[in-house]
């Protein structure tokens, strides 16, 4: 039984004129009644995927199954869905009534039967007695909800949600969530929504779809997606957090900045360099001067005896850089004196200068797999000591081409700390934008997204922008290269 | 005393050299006009010149005809230009600009001397001049003024509408008539009055087209300055105030659709 799912998004695909793919390989299965909220930055795919869903775009290969059926090339006003869309895009030369009833009148119902529906949403919306009100004397709230009783009239399968909380104001936002959520509990359909906003997106959701690059990053209830991310991306874009790189020793122990601490994850080669995520809240922080000896904290240190679990933990010991007061908490920038930058939350205040000792608790420990170690590409040796690869001709040293010849494919390694940054990008070999920063405890990790529409993954202690323009230079012998087998050069 | 400064420096002292221009090039000749209309050529004041023109069938005849070819040039230029401005709008083309400097272009040129272009066309095929080319000529004299406003209505229109209403089950022709068309109704109406206008008050495009056979309204008017001496100013001032009313009236039109769809067009 493949129909126990209201949508199946199958191996899908959409490459866009310039060759870029906004799609790429997505595969999601939804069941009947579930509220889906697919999250990511902008320009992640996720718009692209819902207007897939609603057939404004059709996938380029892959398929989309709406209860079973092939959908995938049906234009959008032969699917059982219905749109809720960023702006509202209500028909300004309608007034409230005839835009609710836009989709009735389309489907030729009864002229009863339409003022009978039209009032029903009206009400589930909370828009009584606004019938004859123009659209554009309402406020935003109000044409938010005009847009989706216009959506519910038709009692679609699926709500597909775009945005449609972005133009509203924080409290506003807050209020319709609340609205929102309930509206799916009493209609009981599928709501597809996509957001930007991981904070609404953990609120509302059943199942959260983290996006990025076109590719899915992780599906799972708000608490996984929170407490388990698969990867950087993940952790990093939702909530805040601490990223460290780490080795394991054996399952359920890792090594993190030359300290051994416990942790609940297994599945590991030994030394397998892994990622590791702790999230601010997690960590309990002491003041370290109130500390005895024997004893993991001191005595008169406000609460802290009561507050910090005792039992063999790891601890380690930093000074308080920054203290900012949150609301309900105190964030603090904490650095260790092996060079590490932690960011904290805690209820109590520890003032900048301070050492403080930390310790977080086994199960806080979330350890990831690493996606690459060090950055490959597939080149090609084009001249004596030179390869080829994204797009440019690279030196490397002689030593490198023992064994290869001119016209030889070869698998090229290089280091994350070996890739140079230069600040004008007409200084290095390649030019390119730093797409994404991720901050590791004792460095970034870029990932730059070169002109030629490849990318590189940088380890570096210099502080670059999200955007900024840089040029790539890799010394000769920093360069690896592997021959690639037979059939592989076949290919 | 206020110090010449800040004079100079308010708005409203710069804005005096556009007043001046105003009273003397469009206030002052109004008056003149309808000073002109209603007196004799001796200066008396008079009614006269109404009663003539009324008791002249010829006249009244040719006010009728001239606002029927506009209306025909109009309703033709909507039915050419409103497809022209869709598929500009919608299509997927990768410079609409470029079609839409094309269709622009020929506004570039006077248009008298495309006027005697069109002539020189007719008689190099062999065509006849006349009622014909009189309307072949004013279209495409006037084709880029219906297009341009409704072009850019159609243009500016939020795509995700058209989409909203695919998504409520509206296919193609659904989509057009609901939507679309109701949509444009200020471009439309825009590009209706910057055609009709100054296509019944048009001369020189008939004279050049018909080699004066058919008289315009236009023509009428000019004769009545141009060949009639001062003797018939007075009646051609009432000819130009009647013209005034027409035209003040359609554009009131206009401004009275203009509050509920104050959405894009050119006026």
């Amino acid at each position: 039984m493949t129909n126990d799912y209201i949508i199946e998004v199958n191996h899908v695909f959409k490459q866009f004129e310039d060759g870029k793919y906004a799609l790429n390989d997505v595969s999601l299965q939804v069941k009947k009644g579930e509220f889906v909220t697919i999250l990511g930055p902008s320009g992640c795919g996720k718009t692209t995927l819902l207007r897939c869903i609603a057939g404004f775009q059709v996938a380029s290969s892959g398929d989309i199954l709406l209860k079973g059926e092939d959908v995938t090339s049906t234009p959008p006003y032969r699917r059982p869905v219905n749109t809720v869309f960023q702006k509202y895009a209500l028909f300004p030369h309608l007034n409230v009534f005839d835009n609710v009833a836009f989709g009735l009148k389309m489907k030729k119902m009864e002229p009863e039967t339409i003022v009978r529906k039209v009032k029903a949403a009206l009400k589930m919306a909370n828009l009584m007695g606004y019938e004859d009100r123009e659209v554009d004397t309402l406020s935003g709230g109000q044409q938010q909800r005009v847009a989706i009783a216009r959506a519910i009239v038709n009692e679609p399968e699926v709500l597909l949600l775009d945005e449609p909380l972005s133009a509203l104001d924080l409290k506003m936002r807050h209020d319709m969530q609340i609205e929102l959520k309930e509206l799916h509990d009493q209609l009981g359909i599928t709501f597809i929504y996509v957001t930007h906003d991981q904070e609404e997106a953990l609120t509302l959701s059943d199942r959260v779809v983290v996006m990025s690059e076109g590719k899915i990053q992780q599906i799972g209830t708000p608490t996984d997606i929170y407490n388990e991310p698969q990867n950087c991306f993940v952790a990093d874009f939702i909530g805040e957090s601490n990223i460290i790189t780490g080795f394991m020793i054996r399952d359920k122990r890792v090594r993190l900045m030359d300290k051994e601490f416990d942790c609940i994850d297994g599945g590991f080669e030994k030394d397998e360099p892994v990622d590791v995520v702790i999230r601010p809240e997690d960590i309990y922080v002491w003041d370290k001067a109130q500390e005895k000896r024997g004893q993991i904290l001191g005595q008169e240190d406000d609460d802290a005896e009561d507050r910090v679990p005792k039992g063999k933990f790891t601890k380690w010991y930093g000074t308080v850089q920054t203290c900012i007061f949150k609301g309900v908490h105190y964030e603090m920038r904490v650095l260790t004196p092996e060079g590490y930058e932690f960011l904290i939350q805690d209820y109590h205040e520890y003032k900048p200068e301070t050492e403080i000792g930390m310790l977080v608790k086994p199960e806080d420990i979330q350890i990831m797999k690493k996606a690459s170690l060090f950055n490959t590409f597939e080149g090609e040796i084009v001249k004596p000591n030179k390869v080829n690869f994204l797009n440019a001709d690279w030196d490397i040293e002689p030593p490198a081409m023992e064994g290869l010849e001119v016209g030889d494919r070869v698998t090229v390694e290089v280091e994350f700390a070996d890739v140079d940054l230069q600040d004008y990008e007409e200084e290095g070999k390649l030019s390119g934008e730093v797409a994404f920063i991720l901050y590791k405890g004792n460095h970034y990790h870029l990932t730059i997204r070169t002109d030629e529409g490849g990318s590189i993954e940088v380890n570096t202690n210099d502080v670059w922008d999200d955007g900024d323009r840089v040029g790539i230079m890799i010394a000769p012998q920093h360069i690896r290269l592997k021959k690639l087998t037979a059939e592989a050069q076949e290919k | 005393m206020k110090k010449f400064r800040d004079i100079a420096s308010a708005r409203r002292t710069w804005a005096w050299p556009y007043v001046l221009f105003l009273v003397l090039f469009v206030v002052l000749p109004l008056l003149l006009i309808i000073y002109y209309a209603f007196s004799t050529p001796g200066g008396d004041f008079t009614i006269q010149n109404f009663v003539k023109f009324f008791h002249t069938s010829e006249a009244v005849n040719t006010l009728i005809y001239s606002m029927a070819i506009a209306f025909i040039t109009t309703l033709i230029c909507l039915l050419l230009g409103y497809p022209a401005a869709y598929i500009m709008a919608m299509a997927d083309f990768k410079t609409p600009q470029v079609m839409a400097l094309l269709f622009i272009l020929p506004m570039w040129i006077n248009f008298l001397l495309r006027t005697i272009a069109t002539v020189e066309l007719f008689n190099m095929f062999g065509l006849p001049l006349g009622e014909g080319a009189l309307l072949f000529g004013m279209c495409y004299d006037y084709l880029p003024f219906m297009i341009y406003p409704i072009y850019n209505t159609l243009q500016k229109m939020d795509h995700s509408l058209i989409e909203a209403a695919q998504d409520l089950g509206a296919n193609k022709a659904n989509v057009f008539t609901k939507v679309v068309l109701p949509l444009s109704v200020p471009g439309i109406y825009s590009g209706i009055v910057m055609v009709f206008m100054p296509t019944v008050s048009t001369f020189a495009i008939a004279e050049l087209l018909t080699h004066n056979k058919i008289t315009l309204f236009g023509s009428l008017i000019q004769r009545s300055f141009g060949e009639g001496g001062i003797a018939m100013w007075n009646y051609g001032a009432a000819l130009s105030l009647i013209m005034l009313v027409i035209i003040a009236a359609t554009s009131f039109f206009d401004q009275e659709r203009d509050h509920d769809a104050q959405k894009g067009g050119l006026l």
